[in-house]
């Protein structure tokens, strides 16, 4: 491996790994404040699913790394500025409506991602990609379930739904975006190819709107910067909360 | 603000295929999508599971507790309706 190819791998494990820490700290953030306890368990069950991955990328950004970072030191020491996650996951909830569009926006892309990702060249990519495709289909299900239902349920609901839609929306250009490094490493059979999914997820995403009686936002404002560390001011708040224990008491353990 | 519970499901979960559906518990959902949904996030999460039924609760007819005596207190002491009761002839082999 060149010291270059290198370099696009560590970024690009940990970008994937970012995507599914700070969602799933999000997801996280409904603990015990759910609308109803089913849901708490539900939206946990996803948070953790999601934590499961990003360690598993983190671990294995650290070793490609090869300067002795675990995933807790990616998790726990990085900065504001270090952090390579899309714009999409570090949006605020909002209210319940608000988190499922966030979800479903990020489901109907990872679901298409997950099942590329199963075909790359990299096993421990391959492998993570496997796994993570089974969870990802259920919690498409669970997303996109829950905005049929606000959307399709009753005036409030359809109001909050499409209101969640039209914040959410701007952010899931990112999801498509390509940048040198990525390509060079779909050159070398290892990533995915994201502007190819475009066609597949919006088409997704288009039957589920038509379904849950919301109209699609119109395509305007599409921020992007997430990946080089460009972020929204709530990711500074986010990582104040995840990451506060570990400042203050480095390196404890439960 | 007033609250209005959901209606409450009863959940079976099969453990492995062959055995039959054991009920663990309940849920509270809309409707049947949402409470196999819901079942499945609350009763499978350790995978206990490969098949979940729903049901509502209220459908369930349940006996009353004060038929107790009645229904069950004369099985106690028919201890001939156990097969442990009688001896096997040696001729029968297995059953």
């Amino acid at each position: 491996m060149t010291a270059a190819h290198t370099e696009d791998l560590f970024r690009y494990a940990l970008r994937l790994g970012d995507d599914s820490l700070i969602l799933g700290q999000r997801l996280g953030e409904w603990c015990a404040r759910s609308p109803e306890m089913e849901l708490d368990i539900a939206l946990m069950n996803t948070s953790l699913d999601l934590f499961g991955r990003a360690r598993t990328f983190l671990t294995y950004a650290g070793e490609v790394e090869g300067k002795g970072r675990d995933e807790d030191a990616l998790a726990f020491l990085r900065d504001v500025g270090g952090f390579s996650n899309a714009l999409l996951v570090e949006q605020p909830n909002g209210d319940y409506a608000c988190t499922i569009a966030r979800q479903f926006l990020f489901d109907a892309f990872d679901v298409a991602f997950m099942a590329a990702l199963t075909r790359s060249s990299d096993a421990t990519l391959a492998a993570v990609a496997a796994k993570a495709v089974k969870e990802s289909t259920y919690h498409l299900r669970f997303s996109r379930d829950w905005l049929v239902r606000l959307g399709d349920g009753t005036a409030e609901s359809h109001d909050r739904m499409q209101a969640g839609l039209e914040e959410m929306w701007p952010f899931l250009h990112e999801l498509f975006e390509m940048d040198a490094a990525e390509q060079r490493l779909v050159a070398a059979g290892v990533a995915v190819d994201r502007e190819a999914l475009r066609a597949g997820v919006e088409a997704r995403i288009d039957e589920a709107l038509t379904e849950a009686t919301l109209t699609r936002p119109v395509d305007g404002w599409q921020p992007v910067g997430g990946r080089r560390g460009d972020h929204s001011e709530h990711l500074g708040f986010l990582l104040a909360e995840m990451q506060w224990m570990q400042r203050a008491y480095p390196g404890s353990q439960w | 603000m007033s609250k209005v519970n959901w209606p409450l499901w009863e959940v079976f979960v099969r453990g492995k295929a062959g055995l039959s559906h054991k009920h663990v518990g309940s849920v509270h959902a809309a409707d049947a999508e949402m409470a196999i949904a819901n079942a499945r996030d609350l009763y499978t999460r350790r995978s206990e599971g490969v098949s979940l039924w729903v049901v509502p609760a209220s459908a369930i007819v349940a006996s009353d507790p004060a038929d107790k005596d009645s229904l069950f207190e004369p099985a106690d002491d028919k201890v001939y309706r156990h097969p442990t009761f009688y001896d096997i002839p040696d001729d029968v082999g297995h059953m």
